[in-house]
């Protein structure tokens, strides 16, 4: 159809994408090629590892044939990103690190590959903090993803797209993709997702299949989508969950048809409001769209709770002793023989290439938590770190299952600040991790949780606001989400420089 | 709790990542930066509690007691298996020579 620009293709939803493809308004051919262009003109944002332009026009060839036959997919003419944790056969799949530059699987993920079934194409993989251990994408092997954002007033400052799926929340918020997929295992869906503007889900613990994820904490570890709104992250998770017999702790349980079941009416809700997360010294922006969001879930028809989760303050430490206790036993498997890199001095023995290997194929940050893990687990330490966490992470999930008798979501801020200046916080591991103080309470709990943009700072960056529901209850979670969304009139994008 | 460069130097070799001196002198108060924030959680009281073992609540499956159950993590997947293998001769990971 000739009225339409390409730049009004990139602007699309997945879901103006999936029914303006099915009306016929456009080719899906049209809007990959689209897609495709404006990846090959942001390459200043760093955001794809690798492109894969082939796979995306192959997959809108199959998606038109399919239309002209009547056979089309859920996600059929959609383009979409690949955060380059998922393996993916024939592509190559690094987890961002050296340690894996080069390596090919010869196997699909679970969740790439229901993707693939749903008619989607990929248009390349993302880039990501290195092992998915960051909050900033600054540990990238690949170098730094840039946030398509910046700060109003001249300030040309670099900023964080957030992590560790910072490729995807920058290549979406830019109109690279209309959607991608991330790992979420202390907030690295949500926390990027507040930082660009856009939004995405981590569904219930098990929901989706690790299997072919390269795992980082697999008590944490859980794939979700990543949009520029409620709808299409609804769509994207119905095609990725479901039951994996691959994955010991894959959930079997139907898949619910959540985009059919969005309703913002938020009558007989009850949102719970943790008065832990007002710390002392909260950003006052962040408190005041906290405020905001609360207001317009009253208007939605809410009733609000005041609620407590006592062992929030312990949730950030429990995470940093539990998620790289977890690491150091999963990255056990990179020692030069199998797979990824080796590095073999002159005249070494297997020990000697086994700690090059790793010297040379994992960055500062991957040693540091390998190191913390495997001290909290060795002998002597183990039950007053690892032991002592495990319970307290038991108490964490025990607040939750409490504030669940006075509540139906719970509605806080997704992260404590706006997006920060690269280069701002990676000298202080600390400093950085108290980044996900709001998201990783939730995932030590495994519960579903999502993020909505809720407005903008005093320097114009988007602000993320974070619901929390009840295991299994997606839905619940998306409702309240669209009904933020419904109320806040987010439209702010970031102005094209790259 | 803290750690000296003694400690880190063994928990690097414990980990098989070989690390110069300054990296372990780097490390030291790094690690003990961390490990000085993570044991607020001494103070918690966890009498009675047990420690967490599944997040959500599931039951571990077995699979059919077949050959080839699932025929992409079954056998008979040499080729696919050494594909990435940064040695491998005569359809075997290779490895520097063991013993002597």
């Amino acid at each position: 159809m000739t009225s339409i620009t390409v730049s009004d293709l990139t602007n699309l939803t997945v879901a103006q994408i999936r029914d303006g493809h099915r009306a016929g308004d456009f080719s899906a051919v049209d809007v990959a090629e689209a897609f495709v262009a404006a990846v090959d003109a942001a390459d200043a944002l760093n955001a794809f590892i690798v492109k894969t332009p082939e796979h995306a026009l192959a997959a809108a060839k199959q998606a038109d044939a399919d239309r002209a036959a009547g056979s089309l997919k859920p996600l059929s003419g959609v383009p979409i990103g690949m955060k380059d944790l998922f393996a993916t056969k024939g592509v190559q799949t690094t987890a961002a690190s050296h340690m894996l530059e080069g390596f090919v699987p010869q196997y699909e993920s679970s969740v790439s590959q229901r993707l693939w079934d749903a008619g989607a194409g990929m248009l390349g993989k993302l880039n990501l903090d290195q092992f998915a251990m960051g909050s900033s994408n600054e540990t990238s092997y690949f170098g730094n993803v840039i946030s398509p954002w910046r700060r109003e007033g001249g300030d040309n400052a670099a900023l964080a797209p957030g992590g560790s799926s910072g490729g995807s929340s920058s290549a979406i918020a830019a109109r690279l993709c209309p959607a991608a997929t991330g790992t979420d295992t202390g907030g690295s869906i949500r926390q990027p997702a507040a930082f660009t503007g856009i939004s995405g889900i981590k569904p219930t613990y098990g929901r989706c299949s690790r299997w072919g994820i390269v795992a980082f904490a697999s008590s944490l570890d859980q794939a979700g989508p990543m949009a520029r709104d409620v709808r299409d992250c609804a769509i994207m998770l119905e095609a990725m969950a479901g039951f994996d017999p691959k994955d010991a702790t894959s959930l079997d349980l139907p898949v619910p048809q959540w985009e059919a079941g969005l309703n913002a009416d938020m009558r007989g809700k009850r949102v719970g409001v943790p008065r832990e997360y007002r710390v002392d010294g909260i950003d006052a922006d962040i408190a005041r769209v906290w405020d905001e969001g609360i207001r317009w879930m009253k208007d939605a028809g809410a009733e609000i709770v005041d609620i407590s989760l006592p062992h929030t303050k312990y949730a950030l430490p429990t995470y940093y002793i539990i998620a790289p206790a977890e690491a150091s036993s999963n990255l056990a498997r990179y020692d030069g023989v199998r797979y990824g890199l080796r590095d073999l001095p002159e005249g070494a023995g297997l020990q000697d290439m086994y700690a090059a290997t790793r010297a040379a194929g994992f960055g500062p940050e991957v040693k540091r938590r390998i190191m913390i893990g495997t001290y909290v687990l060795s002998a002597g330490f183990y039950d007053a770190y690892y032991t002592q966490a495990q319970k307290v992470r038991t108490l964490i999930a025990r607040d939750f299952e409490a504030a669940w008798a006075h509540c139906d979501v719970i509605l806080t801020p997704t992260a404590p600040s706006a997006a920060f200046a690269l280069g701002d916080k990676s000298a202080d591991p600390l400093a950085m991790y108290l980044n996900d103080v709001f998201a990783v309470p939730a995932s030590l709990a495994g519960l579903p949780a999502m993020s909505v943009p809720g407005g903008l700072d005093r320097d114009g960056l988007p602000l993320g606001l974070q619901i929390i529901g009840k295991a299994f209850d997606e839905q619940g979670v998306l409702n309240a989400g669209l009904a933020i969304e419904q109320r806040s009139g987010f439209a702010a994008r970031p102005d094209k420089w790259w | 709790m803290s750690v000296d460069s003694a400690t880190v130097t063994k928990i690097a070799k414990l980990a098989r990542i070989a690390v110069s001196d300054a990296e372990v002198e780097a490390l030291v108060p790094e690690l003990n930066n961390i490990l000085g924030w993570v044991e607020q959680l001494g103070e918690v009281d966890v009498s009675g509690v047990e420690p967490m073992t599944a997040v959500i609540p599931n039951h571990l499956r077995l699979r059919d007691d077949v050959i080839d159950a699932d025929p992409l993590t079954g056998g008979g997947v040499r080729d696919a298996v050494l594909a990435n293998a940064p040695a491998a001769q005569h359809g075997f990971f290779g490895v520097p020579k063991v013993i002597e």
